[in-house]
């Protein structure tokens, strides 16, 4: 029966853009955006509690495969090339930054997400002399949706998978005391790599998905810090160690910043930073561990009563 | 038969040498006292033999085969586990959890309702029965060394580090902490262990090695060592020598 719940709720899910107008689609393929990115961004930073802001890296990545290849293959085939893509430069970053701990490895993501953005536009402006791209795709808004709800639920499954299996447990010990980690015969830099690149894959096709969505793409869009900065946010609010944490993060956050954008434009970074602020100080394991313990002190005055 | 041999094993902090030309064998099923005032290269020499700590020179071999190029994780699947000076939970995860961890990684992994099993009689030879469930972080400190000694032994070592595992302990944990560690002792284990009560190192050792500013001062059995006048000297200074 249990195993029916998340299926019922994929099919009404599915079901959503062929009740809902252009906006309400719009709003939806953000939210799914966001979750799956912040569910992906959980799946290594939860358990480690390594802050990596690479994520818009490996989204921009994406979007820019799908850019590039669009009208030389199939795109399914694009697809793939851009998850191998992702792939290989998560293997790459990965070694040589995994072996950082915490402020060293945050400044490092930062900073490769930034590299990135300048090697593509450096390339863009000296070699292929263009800034922008255009993505002509005959994919639909509704396709978007479909495809990110996929992807969406897949990571979902491959989170509930690792939570139980042997890696998850191995990413825990680690996140906990890396001494005792490889005292245990826990191969850490393995691990580590094998998480970060999967979360990487994940965030790589999320930025992928999205790209025929903007028809216009360039290195300020696809690489904007701010994507890193609010699945941090999303997934730090719902709680990084729960499988439905970062998506309970996501939709309300995603939706908040909607209408700070659209109403406070100038202001709209400074809200951002003092929400940051405020969720790490006042909520450090997220909401829900926060709605755990006070379901529990509730539970014990009762009991003491 | 040797299981651990040191050779001429060096360590050095920039300019400060921890552990100097240190050589010593320990045999299957022996179990030493490593002795020495504080300072005097005792954990050093343990965090190199565990791999936490690489050596500068000279080479350590587990079963006739070095160990000192390897890595604390190659080492453990190897037969090395180690309790620490100051006890390392790891407080996200339950009591269970912890040995888990240790049961699944090892060189013959252990998982699902075997590794259950396992867990439950290793909590039980350290007198944790039936706490498997609970937060390590809500342990007492006895309990948490009871744990960490549980989490080594389910790594299946032949040879087993403690340090200091008796420190800290009042007079009945103490009594049931050697009773422990003879247990251990007679499952034929091989066991190295850093410990600063004589009451425990007497009644456990059969041979000591002592350590004094990086060097071997003294090794043999544990009452002559302990009667060596160059030991007391080290230990306590000139005038009770």
């Amino acid at each position: 029966m249990i195993f029916l719940i998340p299926l019922v709720a994929l099919a009404a899910l599915a079901a959503v853009p062929f009740f809902v107008g252009a906006y309400p689609l719009g709003l939806g393929i953000g939210i799914l955006g966001y979750a799956t990115l912040a569910t992906a961004w959980a799946l290594f930073s939860g358990p480690t509690r390594y802050i990596s802001l690479a994520t818009v890296a490996f989204f921009g990545i994406g979007a820019y495969t799908v850019a590039v290849l669009a009208d030389l293959m199939p795109y399914p085939l694009v697809l793939l090339c851009a998850a191998l893509i992702g792939l290989v430069v998560a293997v790459l970053v990965g070694l040589a930054t995994l072996r950082l701990a915490g402020i060293y490895f945050v400044i490092f993501t930062f900073g490769l997400a930034e590299l990135v953005r300048q090697l593509v536009t450096y390339y863009e402006v000296n070699v292929t002399r263009t800034l922008g791209r255009y993505v002509f795709l005959p994919i639909g808004p509704e396709h978007i949706y479909w495809q990110l709800l996929g992807l969406l639920a897949v990571t979902l499954a491959l989170a509930f998978w690792i939570s139980r299996a042997k890696i998850g447990l191995a990413l825990r010990v680690i996140g906990d005391d890396p001494v005792v980690a490889s005292h245990l015969g826990i191969g850490i830099t393995r691990t580590k790599l094998a998480l970060f690149s999967l979360s990487a894959v994940v965030m790589t096709l999320a930025g992928a998905i999205q790209a025929p969505r903007w028809t216009y793409i360039e290195p300020s869009i696809v690489f904007n810090p701010t994507v890193s900065f609010l699945t941090v946010i999303m997934a730090l609010l719902g709680g990084p160690n729960r499988l439905f944490g970062p998506l309970l993060g996501a939709v309300p956050l995603f939706l908040l910043f909607e209408w700070l954008s659209a109403n406070f434009p100038n202001h709209y970074s400074i809200i951002l930073g003092l929400l940051f602020i405020a969720i790490v100080f006042l909520l450090p394991n997220g909401v829900l561990a926060a709605a755990d313990k006070f379901a529990a002190r509730f539970k014990n005055k009762e009991a003491s009563v | 038969m040797s299981l651990l041999t040191l050779s001429n094993v060096t360590k050095r902090f920039g300019g400060l040498t921890a552990v100097n030309d240190l050589s010593f064998t320990l045999t299957a099923g022996e179990t030493v006292g490593l002795l020495g005032p504080n300072g005097s290269g005792k954990t050093t020499a343990l965090n190199m033999i565990s791999g936490y700590l690489p050596v500068t020179a000279g080479t350590i071999a587990l079963d006739g085969t070095t160990i000192s190029t390897l890595g604390p994780e190659r080492i453990a699947h190897r037969g090395v586990a180690r309790t620490f000076q100051l006890v390392r939970a790891l407080p996200s995860l339950t009591v269970g959890e912890n040995v888990l961890a240790a049961l699944a990684f090892r060189k013959d992994p252990l998982w699902g309702s075997e590794a259950e099993a396992r867990i439950e009689t290793l909590l039980q030879n350290v007198g944790l029965a039936g706490r498997q469930h609970e937060r390590a972080s809500n342990l007492t400190y006895i309990d948490l060394k009871r744990m960490e000694l549980a989490r080594a032994l389910a790594t299946g070592p032949k040879l087993l580090l403690l340090d200091e595992w008796l420190a800290g302990l009042n007079p009945t944990e103490l009594r049931a902490g050697i009773d422990l560690i003879t247990r251990l002792r007679q499952s034929g284990i091989t066991i190295l262990l850093v410990e600063h009560v004589m009451d425990a190192v007497r009644a456990l050792c059969t041979r000591c090695i002592v350590m004094n500013t990086g060097s071997r001062l003294a090794d043999g059995p544990t009452t002559d060592v302990l009667a060596d006048k160059s030991v007391i000297r080290a230990y306590l200074g000139d005038d009770h020598a």
